[in-house]
């Protein structure tokens, strides 16, 4: 089965992060999409730009309505992502929780869609 | 006669086989819906037909094939396409291989009630998920039992069945390193059962009664399947031990009796007994846990019928044990009872004080309950006749709001 990893994090506390410990978490990103990429479970994934450079779109009466920022205020945003191919829920579960977003932020594990052929 | 004859028959069958079909068929396509609806099916065609034509030889066997008639309908209606093909090339399968050997359906319900309580589904209706497809309970039955709207109940019950499926939950025992942590979830739903059978006192609403036995055919079941875990082991001794003290806790007039003055004679010494040796069975594995714990407690306050008192010190070591394993406020409460016994009140009491900055004890009944007996005991009668007030105005049984009433009462002379 096909899980999306959605990783949200705090940004403030992103940005704020001094140059060591971005370096440090970022070896840490390297590790574990090399794990993944070793286990042959990754169908894709990114870093995402924060929420400050989002753009809402909806279409209301024909017409687009484009606001600045993203979809809900909440106090840890989305900040990335991996897509992933596993047996069962267990298996995202356990590749959710090596993700370093997962100790300093929180995972949300997405079964995909299973579209009917 | 013909008729009942089946009829019973047919229920015997859905008591013992039922949640073994409905984990069977279930766990490969991790639909337990459309398993329990192809079940209701088969059940239902049985008992048209068993009156008829009698008995199968493998009544298991039967059921399992008119199921699985009705689980390839229901993939039909719900799935299309290439997934379709081996949803029902899966089912096909298993259902052959299990009528090869008819009479050795593979017994998963294990692995069905490890996916009942996965992390992933809400704790709340673990216990009820598990009653519905390991014991055939229906949504209205658990609703009533666990005092929620029937509707609601089925609502989040086809929402956690609908979870295992889409999720992808697994249907199988987990490995060794998450195993204790994934059978607590297993225990504390079974547990969930029975407390709630076990807090209709009076036992005059026999739904609840019934799920207190439930509980511990589930605890039987668990150990049956698992018969070297510790925990499982000392959860069934634990229910057994507060079973075996059901009647004795209201005396002939439906007056609450506190263990302490329970009529030894009226606990049940048969099922004393199993839990005693369930629990040196679990004692052998040197790995204690909270149920063993607790049923050890139980133990050192029955012992008080083969030697005429409880065994005070043994209790106040054990809730020092689980203390230091749960940090419970409800445990500590417990704890300073046990001190009132070994120590004196006084001591009891400096206990509690300890606890007096926790604020959901403001509103727990137990914690001014013990209050007022162990102030009654030191002759602080003031401060006692308040605490039994604060006690009396938490308690929702009637019984022991009597019995309170007593107590405070007696204060006075």
């Amino acid at each position: 089965m096909q899980y999306l990893l959605m990783i949200y994090n705090n940004e403030a506390g992103t940005a704020a992060a001094p140059a060591e410990g971005v370096q440090k978490m970022n070896a840490a990103y390297l590790a574990y999409t090399e794990a993944m990429n070793k286990a042959g479970v990754v169908r894709g994934g990114n870093r995402l730009r924060p929420t400050s450079e989002a753009t809402t779109v909806r279409v209301k009466d024909g017409k687009s309505q484009v606001l600045d920022g993203p979809y809900a205020d909440t106090k840890e945003q989305l900040a990335g992502f991996f897509l992933i191919d596993v047996p069962d829920l267990d298996a995202a579960i356990s590749w959710a929780s090596k993700c370093p977003g997962a100790s300093t932020g929180t995972m949300e594990v997405r079964p995909i869609w299973q579209m009917s052929a | 006669m013909i008729q009942d004859a089946a009829r019973d028959a047919a229920e015997d069958i859905a008591r013992r086989s039922y949640g073994k079909l409905v984990a069977y068929l279930s766990a490969r396509t991790r639909d337990v819906a459309a398993a329990e609806d192809a079940l209701a099916e088969a059940f239902a065609a049985a008992l048209a037909d068993w009156p008829a034509n009698g008995i199968p030889q493998n009544p298991e066997a039967w059921l399992l094939a008119v199921a699985r008639r009705k689980a390839i309908d229901v993939a039909r209606r719900r799935r299309t396409g290439e997934e379709q093909a081996g949803h029902l090339q899966m089912i096909h399968d298993e259902v052959e291989a299990a009528a090869a050997g008819a009479s050795d359906i593979p017994d998963e319900r294990l692995a069905l009630m490890f996916a009942c309580a996965h992390p992933a589904i809400d704790a709340a209706i673990r216990a009820p998920l598990i009653l519905q497809t390991v014991l055939g309970f229906d949504a209205s039955t658990i609703a009533s039992a666990f005092l929620i709207a029937p509707a609601t109940m089925g609502q989040r019950l086809s929402r956690a069945k609908n979870k295992i499926r889409e999720a992808g939950i697994p249907f199988r025992v987990p490995e060794r390193e998450e195993l204790p942590e994934r059978l607590d979830a297993v225990l504390a739903a079974i547990y969930a059962a029975f407390a709630e059978g076990w807090t209709d006192p009076a036992g005059t609403e026999a739904r609840r009664r019934n799920l207190a036995e439930e509980g511990i055919w589930l605890g039987r079941l668990v150990v049956s399947l698992m018969p070297d875990e510790p925990e499982a082991l000392g959860l069934l001794a634990l229910m057994l031990f507060a079973e075996a003290r059901r009647a004795a806790r209201r005396d002939a007039n439906g007056e609450y009796v506190p263990l302490a003055d329970q009529d030894t004679p009226a606990w049940g010494a048969v099922m004393i007994d199993q839990a005693e040796a369930l629990l040196r069975h679990a004692g052998t594995m040197n790995t204690v846990g909270r149920y063993q714990l607790e049923a050890a407690v139980q133990s050192a306050h029955v012992v008080r019928r083969l030697t005429g008192a409880a065994d005070w010190a043994a209790i106040e070591q054990l809730y020092d044990a689980l203390h230091a394993l749960t940090g419970s406020p409800v445990v500590a409460i417990n704890r300073a009872v046990a001190v009132g016994e070994t120590e004196g009140p006084a001591a009891g009491l400096a206990q509690l004080d300890a606890l007096a900055d926790d604020a959901r004890l403001a509103d727990y009944q137990p914690y001014w309950a013990a209050r007022a007996t162990l102030l009654a005991r030191t002759g602080d009668t003031a401060t006692a006749a308040s605490a039994y007030d604060r006690a009396i105005g938490l308690e929702s049984d009637p019984a022991v709001r009597r019995f309170l009433q007593a107590r405070r009462s007696a204060l006075e002379n």
